[in-house]
This record gives C-alpha cells, structure tokens and sequence, in this order.
C-alpha cells in the first residue's frame, strides 16, 4: 500500500541530490514575464496553486478543461466518456460542490445542481489552469472567491503584441478518433495604445463512436465472456463564440467579454445487461457577459469591480417510450456584482473588505415546480500580514441567502466560514534564505443546498441545511529557479490534510415502493465523512546539451496523491468507515515533456487505483484500477517571410496500451485513440 | 542521468503497485445464518428446500443479483448467478422487479434490462431470456407467462400517453405470442379463475394517475372492463375466498397509500382499509403487510408491520413484530410468509446503496435470525419446493 509513497519519496530524494549547474530558459517563461498585470498581487499568495500554462499546458493532449486537471494532486475527476460526456471534478474528496470553478476571475455558477461540466470547456486559448486548496490565498477578491474548498482558476489569453504587430490570428484545426472534427480560430487586434479586443470561435462535432470491450475471465483464467461493442449516442455538435475587450489605464485595468456556447448532444448512458444503446438527449446553451475593473485609487487604496449575467439552457429529452418519456427545459439566470476593497495599513499590512450580491431564478417545464429564486448576499473581510519570512492571511466569510418559492416553502440560511493561511520560510543560510516554505491552513467552507436538493418535485427537501468542510492542511515547498544549471527547474511540494464534511446532503430512500424510479429517493442532511491524505509533487527541468548547440529541454512533472476518505455516518452500519464512493486510495500522474528545436514530445501518465463505487466495500462495488498513457509528438515551423508565422502539427495517441476501463461503473472509456493537431499563427 | 532515475522509479511504481487483476468473475459467498432445518414434514405436504432473493441494485448499475437460502442447512448463499452463469457478458442485469418459480424453471423480471431471465430452478442456470421492453411483474396460467410492461403504444395527441399491455409468453419457447393493451404503466397482476387481473399505476403521469384495475378474460386475451378502485395502484394478490387484495400508492402528496379489495364475482371495488401498504403476502386469511413512506404531511416516515384478516377485511395488529425488533429496520423492501411454519421474512434496503439485510421472524413475531448482508435492495422472494 505505501509502496507507491516510497517510491514517490525515493524519486524525489533522488532527483533532490542531483547537482544543480547551469542554462537554458523554461520554456514557459517568456508568458509569465508578460504576466505582470494579472499576477501583479500573486506574491501575496500564501499557499500557491498547482499551475498549468503556456507550452506545457498545450503539449498536453487534453481535450478539455476536465482532461487538463487530472493531473494535479488531489484532483478526483468523474468521466463518463467521450468528447461530450459528462466531466466532474472534486477535490480531496469533498465532493464537487465545494470546488469553486472561476472564468477569467469570475466564478461559473450552477445554482440548480451545483456543478459545473469541465467537459464543456475547451482549452484553446486557455492560458493558464491553476488549482487551488481551500481557497486562493490572496486577499484582494471577491467575496466568492473565499467561498470554497478548493477553486479552478481558468484564465483566458490576453492579447500580446509582438513589435509593431497589430493583429494576431492563431486556428487550430484537430481531426481524430471518434470523427472528430474540431477548427477554432481567435482575431486579436490592438484598437488603441491600452485597448485590445479578443474574438474566438469553435466548433466541434463528433460522432462520440468508439470500440469498447467487457472481458471476464473464470478462476481458472479462462475466458468466460468476451464482448466488443462500439459506443451509441455518444454524438456532438457544440458552438462557441466568445469575445471581449482588455484595456489598461493609469494604475489599473479592465476587461468586459461575452460568451456563448450551444450545444446538442447524445448521452450515450449506462451499459447495462441487453442494453447496449440508449437514446436520451441534452441541448445546453450558456451565455454570460461579464466585466472586471480594478485600479489603485489613492493613498494604498485598491478598488475592484466584477460584474457579470448569465443566461443558461438546458433541455433533457428521452425519447425513448419505452421508457418514461421526458421533455424537460430549465431556465437559469444569474446576476453578480462584486466589489471588492484592499487599503494597505502598512507596506506589510493589508485588510480588505468585498461584498458580493448574487441573484439565481431557475425556471422549468415540470408540474408543480417551484420555480425557485434566490438572493445572496456574501461578504469577507480579510488580513494579509507579511513579517521577514512569515506570511500570513486570515479571513472571515458571511454567507446569507433568501430563496422564493412558488410551491411549497423556503427557509433562509446564513453561515459564517472564516478561514487561516500561514507560511514560513524556516532556514538561512549564508545569509540566503533557503527556498523551503513551509504552509499551513485552516478553513471552514459550506456549501448552500442547490435548487434541485431542495425544491426539485418531489425529490427536494426544503429542510435541508447547508453542508460543511472544515479542512487542514501542513505541508512544505521547496522550489529553485537556476537558468544557468543543467538542473534549471526544481519544485518539491507535499501536504498532509484533514478535512470533514457534517451534515453531508445525501440521497435517501424514501420507502414505498418504485422500481428504481428516481421519486423514490428524497435529500437529506445524513452524511459524515473525514478525509485524511497526502498530496506529493515534484516538477524537475533539466537541459540537455551545450547552451549555445540547441539543448534539450526537459521538464518532468510527479503528483501522486494518498486518500483515506471515509463514511462515519452510521455508527451501527457494517460498512461504518468504508471509502466513499469513487475514491480511491491511491493516484497519480506523469508528464514528461522534452523540447528539442522545433520538435516537442510530451507523454503522459494517470493512474487512478482501485474504488470502490459505494462505501461498502466489497467485491461486487469495487472498480478497477485504471491507467492510460499518452503521447504527443509536435513540430512548429515559422513561416518565411511573415513575423512571428507559425506552423505547429501534432499528432497525439491516447490511451496507447489500449486499456479498456471505466471511471464510473458502466460508462465504458474508449481504447487507443488518435488525433491531428494543426495551429497556425498569423 | 536524473531523468533516468524518474523513469526508473516510475518503471517500479507502475509494475509493483499499480497493475490492474483480470476481471474475474466474482464467486457467490456462502454464510450459515440459521440452524438448519430438520422439521419432518408429512410425505403428502410439498418439501421446502429455501428461497431465492432477487436484490433489485440501483437504476443505471446493473447490479440486480440473485441470493439463495437453503433451510436444510441454514447456509445463505450471496450473488449465485455470476458463478453459475460466468458466459453472461453483463449479468443478471439492471433493476430485478420480479421473481416467481413455474414449473421446473425460475423467472426474475429484470426491469431495465427489458428481459425475463429464464433459470432452472435448482442450479439457477440460464435457459434463456424473454425480451420484453420495460417489464414490470409476472403470472402463469396454463403453460402460459403473463407479463406487464410498460412499453406499449404511445399516443402524443393531444396528451402523451404510454398505455401499457400484457405480454402472453409461451414458458416452452421463450416466445411472446400475444400481446393484450391496459391502462397506463400496469403493475402486478394476478389470475382468478379465468380472469386476468391487472392494477394500473400511472405512475409516468405525476398528478394525473391511473385508477383502475383492469380485467381480462384470459381465453381470448382481451380486456373486458375496467375496476374503479383508487390511485396509482401496485400489489395485487388473490386470497382463498377470491377476493383481490390491491395497494394504492397514493400520490406521496396528500393522498396517502391504500389497501384495498376486490369482490371478483361482480368484479367491483368492495371498500378500503385505512392504512398505506408498499408490500404484502397472503397466507391462508392472514395478509403480511409493510408501509414504508415519507409523509409530506407530517415531515416523518412512517413505517407499519400489519396484518390484515382477509375473511373479516378488519386489521389485526399494526405491528406484527412483538420483541421490539423493529426499530432495528431502516427501510423495509419485501416480505414474504413462510405457508408452512407461519414465520415471516423480511428484508432491509437500509439506505438503497449498501448491501440490504433480512430478517426471520417467528409466526408470534419474534426475530429468529437474519441475514447480515443480501444484494443491493433485496426485495423479491420465491419459494422454492423439492
């Protein structure tokens, strides 16, 4: 069991010894110099966040936001797959409901079901991924952003331009498995000295077909059962547009953009016995304006703004009469503003005050439905305090909110959450201060039922109460940054945590009596859960060959991640303490990325060990251990002629062992699959 | 070279922790949870060998599984069907809603899997399946199955409407032969005389449920009228006297569930009893019954273990288990009467997702003993005779 931690450490130490000598830049760097802007306040951070960015985030061969974040520590991801299946992701195992998921700074709400598909989000023009534990330890945000117990940073590119460039246009175009189909393109255009625009496109279709297999062996080793089938209904057509403007003035910023995205897709579903294909079908269609300003005002004092309406469409259709036929359309809108206030006390001392008010309206075509509205009101005060090497940050979250109902009633809910971060740099030497920090947090987070647990017909429960974690966390990072050293990158990080859930909102039967029949369960406040694990990383950099004769860049990242997370609920219960649902004790990733000239190679690693898929943890719940390998090959040529012209093919193999496996019980994943990669940037 | 030393731990970590087992298939278990059963029966009154409980597993999960009780030797064996079928690519199947003996073979009606699974009855060996889309309960008459499902025709104007139908199989060819339209989403049914009786739920059409129960003559298989008894109906069990004992879910609203009967001479509802039932067994003139259900009325569930006087159409006791056992039962999901020694299985679905539990109890209502751990919602029995 504690294999894979010692190999993990012995690596680590390994690697750790090696000596440390000169050269050649990361390969990521020339991003973050630009960054100035947007990171202006990251060295406020107390923890940082595991960051995906620039070349090494598009050498991924990820297809989505979901596919990106499986490789950091602590992230268990949900997959029903398929380009348009269903993607979830939660974070050391609270459950996605706590995990803040955040658009170029403003948080991408779900007040009906609390969740939000990281499928749908394509990483084409994503800059940089960044994950955080607890929230993100920085104090000049909004009230949201303290609001969760762990948060995804998605940030779109910003426009650069290189020397007198005015335009720049990047497309990509893929084409793969599954009849992928898949072009984009983004215009960015300077308008003014400090205003640029932004506008990009993407369409993808996919037929979702692939083989998948179920063998079954007897004892003996024998073959029981062996069958090939390909994946129905797995189809999809999805549009995006989404455009902006960026703008800078005296000591400040702003930016305002517009997204939309339509969607129809087949839900391909569970493969159960004799059932091998299904026929439901979900139509989503996003849209949201959202703007951010912020600016040093006068005398240390930072003002923010952050506005944004969201319009959301969704309609379920089961076709299918043998089966219950359903036509379900739900209507969501959101509102938020937010403001947020840092005014600096001392160079070293910071406080700051953000309100959020958030309003949520869902509406649907179902009989006796609540109609549900809801006001928010959220508010955080917070401390950022540095001295020498000790970094600290405290704050406190009020959370009220008051829902309207049509039918049935609501009651109003407020919260407290405060929260604690410290870091610590211990040791100097020779007058150096060593790059080891050592961390530490505390937080409470809660998450507000959403409007399907408590109003949904029939299955809601007004009752209920809001659900709590409370986490804590120690750990250490050790990070160096030597250009000149054939060893140029090194970052060792590893926590241990402790997190609980009270009054976890779980699904209950309700008696009576209904064949399987979603009515038959209501929600409830019932669940208990502790987590206890230890997250490990490490990122190395080397440079192979002479700095001056084209060295090989290589970058080496290892996560891997150790989760008890257990169910207490019922003290009287057999399975008392088992693993919850689809966590799993042990996981881990690689990335090995190599850039050589032109060319650069990325390969990459997940393994996700064995689950159990309830907390009774047995052999007919346990779910086998999964583990794909990827690769990708790529070459980028500069067009003649042309300033900054790129050409850049790749050609990725997913999955290359061909590993039949699945993430969730009875959603089969696809085998070996293979895509083409053309960028080109004008 | 470092890089090396990555690959290399990298290389041990994924050949010494990481490998995956084949998927084998996963061995029934057995577990003495009674002593065993060494009462001599008369040589003319049938020998009892046990039962088989169907565990129903969640929607979407495939995990119907199939238990067996031997009395002889007290020994409860868990999830035979794998091991006694490892060819069945996906196995039994996705929601059991039924399970009844018939001759020399034994019948689980797999909801979601859109089959009946067609067992010898002694070995629970697979001799075949009948595909009949979205099918709910069974009966036999005469070499014939009948089966209720829910997919018959649809009408989209100007309401959608899924009217269901029983399917009449040939039990020698696994053949449906014949198929006879009732009312909308038809559950249990029964056979009195040579009448066919069918409790319609209209459990698709929240708010707009179904009411009746239907009648067919089963010698030209169509429907002759329809019984006017009360809303969303389920269970439907004959007694001696051939009156027809029907539930009445209710609406999990305001109106609450209902036991009610049938007078099959004149075919009329005769009246109601007032108390909410989700399962019962008919023995002799005793009717076994639990209500389990949330109430939106007073916020708490309510649970009864009753029994009703068939004869006298009068409740006996609103709580039949007398050791004070109850409050041990989270949620009850099937029942079953043993004819011979009176005593009363019960079993447990506890929270729907854990394994489910049952319970023995004596005919004065005493636990006598259970069985830790079943299938994932254990909730249909079948005797089973030598």
């Amino acid at each position: 069991m504690f294999k894979i931690i010692i190999y993990t450490l012995v690596g680590i130490a390994m690697a750790a010894m090696l000596p440390a000598q000169n050269v050649a830049p990361d390969t990521t760097k020339v991003y973050e110099i630009k960054e100035v802007v947007v990171s202006a306040y990251r060295y406020r951070e107390v923890v940082p966040a595991q960051r995906l960015s620039g070349k090494r985030l598009e050498a991924l061969s990820s297809f989505s936001v979901a596919d990106a974040v499986r490789y950091f520590s602590g992230v268990q991801i949900k997959d029903y797959g398929g380009i348009g299946g269903l993607k979830t992701v939660d974070i050391r195992s609270m459950g996605s409901h706590h995990l803040g998921v955040f658009y170029d700074g403003i948080e991408i709400g779900n007040a009906q079901n609390g969740t939000v598909d990281l499928g749908k989000f394509s990483l084409d023009f994503i800059e940089e991924v960044s994950v955080y534990n607890g929230h993100k330890s920085e104090i000049f945000q909004s009230a949201k952003d303290f609001g969760s117990a762990g948060a995804i940073y998605l940030r779109t590119r910003r426009p650069r331009f290189k020397g007198a460039k005015k335009t720049n246009v990047v497309t990509y175009f893929r084409t793969g498995s599954f009849n992928l189909v898949n072009p984009s393109v983004l215009w960015e255009q300077k308008v003014s000295e400090n205003v640029s625009s932004s506008l990009n496109a993407e369409y993808v279709y996919s037929s979702g077909k692939y083989r998948y297999r179920y063998t079954r062996y007897n004892a003996n080793g024998s073959i029981a059962s062996d069958t090939t089938a390909i994946r129905q209904n797995g189809d999809i057509h999805s549009l995006r547009i989404e455009g902006g403007f960026n703008g800078y003035v005296e000591q400040g910023c702003w930016n305002v953009k517009g997204y939309f995205y339509d969607s129809e897709k087949g839900l391909p579903g569970a493969i159960v016995d004799n059932v091998w294909k299904n026929a439901q079908r979900q139509w989503d269609r996003n849209m949201f304006v959202q703007g951010n300003f912020q600016k040093y005002l006068y005398d240390n004092y930072d003002f923010l703004l952050n506005a944004k309406y969201s319009n959301d469409y969704m309609r379920y259709h089961n076709p299918d009469t043998t089966l219950m036929y359903i036509d379900n359309r739900f209507w969501q809108h959101e509102i938020y503003i937010s403001t947020a206030n840092k005014y600096s006390i001392l160079h070293n001392w910071d406080v700051n005050l953000s309100v959020d008010y958030i309003w949520n309206a869902l509406d649907a075509n179902l009989s006796n439905f609540a109609s549900p509205t809801r006001n928010s009101v959220l508010a955080a005060l917070a401390t950022a305090f540095e001295w020498r090497r000790l970094k600290a940050q405290a704050s406190v979250l009020g959370t009220f909110v008051y829902d309207n109902v049509n039918i049935g009633k609501a009651n109003d809910k407020s919260e407290y959450t405060p929260a604690v971060f410290l870091s610590y740099q211990p040791f100097v030497r020779m007058r150096l201060i060593v790059p080891l920090r050592i961390r530490a947090f505390y937080k409470n987070n809660f998450r507000m039922p959403t409007f399907n647990d408590l109003y949904y017909t029939d299955v809601g429960n007004s009752n209920l109460l809001p659900e709590l974690a409370k986490q804590y966390n120690v750990g250490a990072q050790y990070e160096i940054r030597q250009d000149d050293n054939i060893v140029n990158y090194l970052n060792f990080s590893a926590d241990a945590y402790y997190n609980e859930i009270n009054n976890k909102i779980v699904a209950v039967p309700k008696g009576g009596s209904g064949g399987g029949s979603l009515y038959r369960w209501m929600m409830m406040n019932l669940g208990y859960v502790e987590i206890r694990g230890v997250d490990v990383s490490a990122k190395i950099g080397t440079r192979v060959g002479a700095k001056n004769l084209s060295p090989m860049q290589i970058n080496v990242s290892l996560n891997y991640t150790f989760q008890k997370a257990q169910d207490f609920t019922d003290a009287k219960s057999k399975w008392y303490g088992g693993q919850i649902a689809y966590v799993p004790q042990h996981s881990g990733s690689a990335i090995v990325n190599t850039v050589w000239k032109t060319w650069d190679v990325n390969y990459s690693f997940i393994y996700v060990g064995e689950r159990y898929h309830n907390s009774a943890n047995i052999a007919v719940n346990r779910e086998q251990p999964w583990y794909t390998h990827d690769l990708t090959v790529g070459k980028t040529q500069h067009i003649p002629l042309m300033t900054g012209g790129k050409l850049k093919i790749a050609a990725e193999v997913n999955n290359l062992f061909n590993q039949a496996y699945e993430v969730i019980h009875c959603y089969p994943m696809p085998g070996r699959n293979f895509k083409i990669v053309l960028k080109l940037e004008i | 070279m470092n890089t090396k030393a990555i690959f290399a731990v990298l290389f041990i970590v994924l050949c010494n922790a990481a490998c995956r087992n084949d998927d084998v298939i996963i061995p029934s278990e057995k577990e003495p949870v009674a002593p065993p059963d060494t009462t001599v029966t008369t040589p003319d009154e049938p020998q009892l060998t046990g039962f088989y409980l169907l565990n129903e597993g969640n929607m979407g999960t495939n995990k119907a599984s199939l238990d067996f009780m031997n009395f002889k030797t007290g020994v409860y064996h868990r999830n035979i069907y794998d091991e006694a079928n490892p060819s069945a690519p996906k196995g039994l199947g996705d929601v059991g809603n039924d399970l009844q003996i018939y001759g020399s073979k034994l019948y689980a009606v797999i909801n979601l899997s859109n089959k009946v699974e067609v067992m010898d009855k002694h070995t629970a060996h697979r001799l075949g399946q009948i595909d009949i889309p979205n099918c709910r309960y069974i009966a036999f008459h005469e070499g014939y199955a009948y089966v209720t499902s829910y997919a018959g025709p649809v009408t989209f104007d100007p309401d959608l409407m899924q009217i269901g139908y029983v399917a009449k199989v040939d039990t020698a060819t696994f053949e449906v032969i014949e198929q006879c339209l009732v009312g909308y989403q038809p559950d249990e049914l029964a056979i009195v005389g040579n009448k066919l009786y069918v409790a319609n739920s209209g459990g698709y059409m929240i708010g707009n449920y179904e009411n009746t129960v239907s009648v067919i003559n089963i010698e030209t298989f169509t429907e002759i009228k329809r019984i006017e008894v009360a809303i969303n109906l389920h269970r439907l069990e004959a007694d001696a006297h051939g009156v027809l004992w029907v539930s009445s879910r209710g609406d999990n609203m305001e109106i609450p569930s209902r036991l009610c009967w049938i007078d099959t001479d004149a075919d009329v509802c005769g009246g109601m009893l007032d108390i909410g039932v989700a399962d019962m067994a008919i023995n002799g003139d005793s009717l076994y019954m639990y209500s389990a259900g949330y109430s939106y009325i007073t916020n708490e569930w309510e649970v009864n273990y009753a029994i009703v006087d068939v004869a006298k159409k009068e409740v006996v006791t609103r709580n039949f288990i007398t050791d004070g056992f109850e409050k041990n039962i989270v949620m009850p999901s099937g029942i079953m009467v043993n004819p011979q020694n009176k005593n009363i299985y019960l079993t447990d679905a506890i929270n729907n997702v854990h394994p489910g539990k049952m319970y023995c109890f004596d005919s004065e209502g005493k636990m006598m003993w259970e069985v830790p751990q079943t299938g994932q919602i254990p909730a249909h029995f079948v005797l089973l005779y030598e």
